[in-house]
């Protein structure tokens, strides 16, 4: 705290110089900390938070194992050999086998391409279509917005599952464009509300209103005000989105809507592990493993994103 | 007041007008001849017969205006094409008393648990009751479904053999459905009442609330809860639609004859009719309940209710 | 001429425990009051003001806020630092009560307003409902609000920002208490209704002889309410006095700073609006000098370096700045450069 005792001491003896006045020095540069930019202050918010951060290297280990897993295994995911069936993990098939010797390690790793192709091009379209959607929405307000607020409503009344097996059942066809078309048909809805209703926020928000008394066009607070702002909510949204959607492409595998073999997917392993559960319990193990750890991952990268990526969080 | 419900009210049957439209149209676009591999052994008067009696013989429209007809005055859906003689609705029905005794009991489980374990969460924040809780509600929304309920029987029917794998009749029959049905409501609650106790809490009512010299307890009970639960209200809907969505694998692993389980079914047989009906009725189901969850909510906001 | 002291602060520091370390928001500030005396606290945003009014009733959360032990507080003669939680929650609302700022945010949007001015009256008074009820609207009287039988069932969106201030004070009022803490009662709202709420205060100061603390950063507001009024800035008190001494005879420059800021009506001047250029010290810093240094325009090399002594100029009124020196020049005033 304070020296007063010394100074009260020293009374008499302060040089008169120290009593000579300066005035405001101009040139002092306040020491204060230094200025970082939105991204590099978010990332630096993530990295600091380790859950989301170990969500995040496990989330590239996996993505790693997925790409070069069936390499690294030595066997084809499709090779069958019908001497080495139903075999446990041991040192030459790490996760065993299936019911038709087919090497599960690889399996697994070919089901995860699928499956991460789904979820994350099932969140990115659904995402863009959405964001397109409730931005137009915001931007032209007034009757527009109404209409086109009331048919997302009544869309998102409707159960989601419901439409998907519905348009499963309906093109009869198995294949991952259909499940997309499917699974994004009406997961826009949420995005496409969400993005609507921070624009509109922002459009009413003073530092908008500021630039505009301030004379900036339009067109140039839309892209530097109010879709910066948006971002973040986005990408946000689409993290949480992937593992609904794997999810979803998990479930409909498991009630025979989704992929078909020989093609796999980490649903698809897990249905046809369910029958044998009791025997092998490995093979229903390892494809739920990944769907959880996946499913767990992104969920808590996405925490962890929407803290990093808040603005008002900005220290 | 009145105004509002009228209007939910109004919007509900608008939905559910267009999904039953939808459903229907869309099921009778599909290519090919629904009855064609059961009807291909037999003789051609008994063919004939069938087709009429399904109405089959009739183009779509035609079938859609007599389907319309029979639901709205009849309550009726036609008959199931796999196994013909079995009214769709009563069908439905016993279905769906059956899937409602572990799904229902496993709303009001995971409600009660994921309230309270999402106020423990919130009040010891950062300390260990928070972790576990917080796991628990990881757990509950990674884990799918499936997985939950096999390795859960795997433990309990063949391991520790304390319950019985599959079947239906007895109470035992439905405490690992209630769990593993539940585990979903009980994370989200948990998670959803936490972050939102927590948001209250952080308010400037509450500080105003502690300077008047309210306990903390109180404060807690009077001001917090009230606040936070509020909107946990909306959460409801989705719920319901997770348990239903559940219980088709449930059923499926645990043998239970519910509506999920018959549904499974007649999308493997290509039952139409079956297909039709069960997606109408869920479709109802959910709307009904957004409806309700709708109006509860109206009523218990006072921001709301004036209006 | 001893007034009864009724509260006493002593040496109060106070700091948070941020990501980036400890910020002195408070950092030795005293002060007495008396009974049915107002004291203002002046300064701007930042200045710590409102955190020592916070802390009187111990409304700032360990662990991330902390009241560091030489703090002393002491109130109707109770040590309030060491109360026990049961202490405390007697002791709000019933011996000191407060208002906040935003009385759109800091009144329960669930409950109505009479179930919030009857929650203090249940608690402290111990009276039943219906006993509470007709106190209540006994209070929306006091601060007048019309038709009060009415709208005590009224919920606080249903009420204008005004009226809702004026229930605030009615639950700050409701228990009698000897001290009420106003913290910026008027920021939010507008300048017609601040008029209106500063002048029930004063009616209310006056009927029910209310020691009152009032927070602000804005001058105008001080000047026909306050007794006494303690300018601060950084944390740390600059300059106090009675209200006559600080606007007519302040010494400190920041106080002159804050006097030259407030817009005179009929200057005939058509000079730009006296803004302080710079901004606070940052508090994560340790401050071993006068605070005001860097934006002061008559520092002097011993500001930057020693922490200047209180100077007594009168009973009440005490200035801490390097100016009051035997040996620092005689420097132009504001009130100098004001009658120029």
């Amino acid at each position: 705290m304070l020296v007063n005792h010394d100074v009260t001491n020293m009374m008499e003896n302060i040089p008169d110089e120290k009593f000579k006045i300066i005035g405001i020095d101009k040139d002092a540069e306040a020491p204060s900390r230094p200025r970082i930019g939105y991204w590099r202050d978010a990332w630096r918010r993530l990295r600091e938070n380790k859950v989301a951060f170990v969500a995040l290297i496990i989330l590239l280990i996996l993505i790693f194992f997925i790409i070069f897993g069936p390499a690294i295994s030595g066997y084809e995911f499709e090779q069958i050999d019908s001497d080495a069936i139903n075999q446990g993990p041991s040192a030459e098939h790490w996760f065993g086998t299936d019911d038709l010797g087919r090497d599960l390690f690889a399996r697994v790793w070919q089901a995860g391409r699928v499956s991460i192709i789904i979820g994350i091009l099932g969140a990115v379209i659904a995402s863009v279509v959405g964001s397109i959607y409730g931005g137009i929405a915001a931007y032209f307000g007034g009757a527009v917005d109404d209409i086109m607020m009331r048919i997302v409503e009544v869309l998102l009344s409707i159960p989601y599952l419901i439409i998907v097996i519905l348009i499963s059942v309906v093109t009869d066809s198995k294949s991952l464009g259909t499940m997309l078309v499917a699974l994004t048909l009406t997961g826009w809805c949420g995005i496409a509300r969400l993005v609507r209703g921070q624009m509109l926020q922002l459009k009413s928000q003073e530092y908008v209103l500021a630039a505009n008394a301030l004379g900036v066009a339009p067109i140039k607070i839309i892209l530097k005000h109010m879709i910066p702002n948006t971002i973040g909510m986005i990408i946000v949204a689409i993290t949480f989105d992937i593992p609904g959607y794997i999810f979803s492409e998990a479930f409909l595998s498991y009630v025979g809507l989704g992929i078909q073999p020989p093609s796999t997917s980490w649903g698809a392993l897990a249905s046809a592990a369910q029958q044998n559960f009791m025997f092998y319990p490995y093979q229903l193990l390892f494809p739920a493993l990944m769907i959880a750890l996946t499913m767990l991952s992104f969920t808590l990268l996405g925490d962890g994103l929407r803290d990093a990526l808040d603005p008002k969080l900005r220290k | 007041m009145a105004k509002f419900i009228i209007k939910r009210i109004g919007y509900m049957l608008i939905t559910l007008f267009i999904v039953i439209t939808a459903t229907f149209f869309l099921m009778h676009s599909i290519p090919g001849d629904p009855l064609a591999h059961m009807a291909r052994n037999l003789p051609e008067q008994t063919r004939e017969n069938y087709y009429e009696k399904y109405g089959l013989d009739k183009s779509t429209p035609e079938q859609y205006v007599i389907f319309m007809k029979n639901l709205l005055t009849k309550g009726e859906m036609g008959e199931s094409l796999r196994y013909p003689g079995r009214e769709v609705t009563d069908t439905l029905m016993t279905n769906s008393a059956v899937s409602a005794k572990p799904g229902g009991m496993a709303l009001v489980v995971g409600l009660i648990i994921g309230i309270l374990l999402g106020i423990v969460a919130a009040l010891n924040k950062n300390k260990w009751p928070d972790y576990i809780v917080m796991f628990i509600a990881i757990l509950g929304i990674t884990v799918p479904v499936f997985v939950l309920a096999s390795v859960l029987q795997y433990i309990f029917s063949v391991k520790l053999m304390v319950l019985p794998t599959t079947g239906w009749g007895s109470w035992k029959n439905i405490v690992l459905p209630i769990i593993v049905l539940s585990f979903g409501t009980i994370a989200t609650y948990a998670r959803y009442v936490k972050s939102n106790m927590l948001d209250v809490m952080g308010q400037d009512y509450i500080l105003t609330a502690e300077a008047k010299g309210v306990s903390r307890f109180n404060v807690v009970k009077k001001h917090v809860l009230k606040n936070a639960f509020l909107p946990c209200m909306t959460l409801l809907v989705g719920q319901v639609s997770g348990i239903f969505t559940g219980s088709f694998v449930v059923e499926k692993i645990f043998g239970i004859p519910g509506l999920g389980f018959y549904y499974i079914n007649s999308i493997n047989d290509r039952d139409y009719t079956m297909i039709i009906g069960t997606t109408i009725f869920a479709a109802a189901l959910f709307v009904f309940v957004q409806l309700i969850v709708d109006i509860a909510y109206s009523l218990m906001d006072p921001r709301i209710r004036v209006k | 001429m001893e007034k009864d002291k009724i509260l006493e602060v002593d040496n109060l520091n106070v700091s948070f425990n941020t990501y980036a370390g400890e910020v002195k928001a408070v950092r030795g500030v005293s002060f007495e009051l008396s009974k049915g005396e107002t004291l203002a606290f002046v300064g701007e945003s930042g200045c710590g003001k409102t955190v020592t009014a916070k802390s009187i009733l111990r409304l700032l959360k360990p662990p991330f806020a902390v009241i560091k032990p030489e703090s002393k507080i002491i109130c109707n003669g109770k040590d309030v630092l060491k109360m026990s939680e049961k202490e405390l929650c007697e002791f709000r609302g019933d011996e000191v009560g407060m208002i906040f700022q935003d009385p759109m945010t800091s009144l329960n949007p669930t409950m109505t307003v009479g179930n919030q001015i009857m929650e203090s009256l249940m608690i402290h008074k111990k009276l039943d409902k219906k006993a509470a009820k007709e106190e209540a609207v006994n209070m929306l009287k006091l601060v007048n609000i019309p038709s009060p039988e009415k709208r005590i069932d009224n919920y606080p969106h249903e009420m204008s920002g005004g009226m809702r201030q004026r229930v605030m004070i009615a639950i700050a009022l409701a228990c009698n208490p000897n001290v009420l803490i106003a913290d910026e009662p008027t920021t939010a709202l507008d300048v017609t209704i601040q008029a209106q709420i500063m002048d029930l205060m004063m009616e209310l100061k006056t009927k029910m002889n209310t020691a009152i603390i009032l927070v602000t950063h804005d001058l105008g507001v001080v000047a026909n309410f306050a007794d006494r009024i303690q300018v601060m800035y950084a944390g740390e008190v600059v300059e106090r006095g009675t209200t006559k001494e600080i606007f007519n005879e302040s010494k400190h420059p920041y106080t002159w700073a804050l006097l030259r800021s407030v817009p005179r009506l009929g200057s005939e001047s058509k000079e730009e609006l006296y803004a302080l250029g710079g901004t606070p010290p940052d508090l994560l810093l340790p401050l071993n000098h006068c605070p005001f240094a860097d934006r002061c325009e008559y520092c002097m090399p011993i500001c930057k370096e020693c922490k200047p002594k209180e100077t007594v100029l009168s009973d009440t009124h005490k200035v801490s700045c390097w100016l009051m020196h035997e040996k620092a020049p005689k420097v132009e005033s504001f009130y100098d450069r004001r009658d120029k």
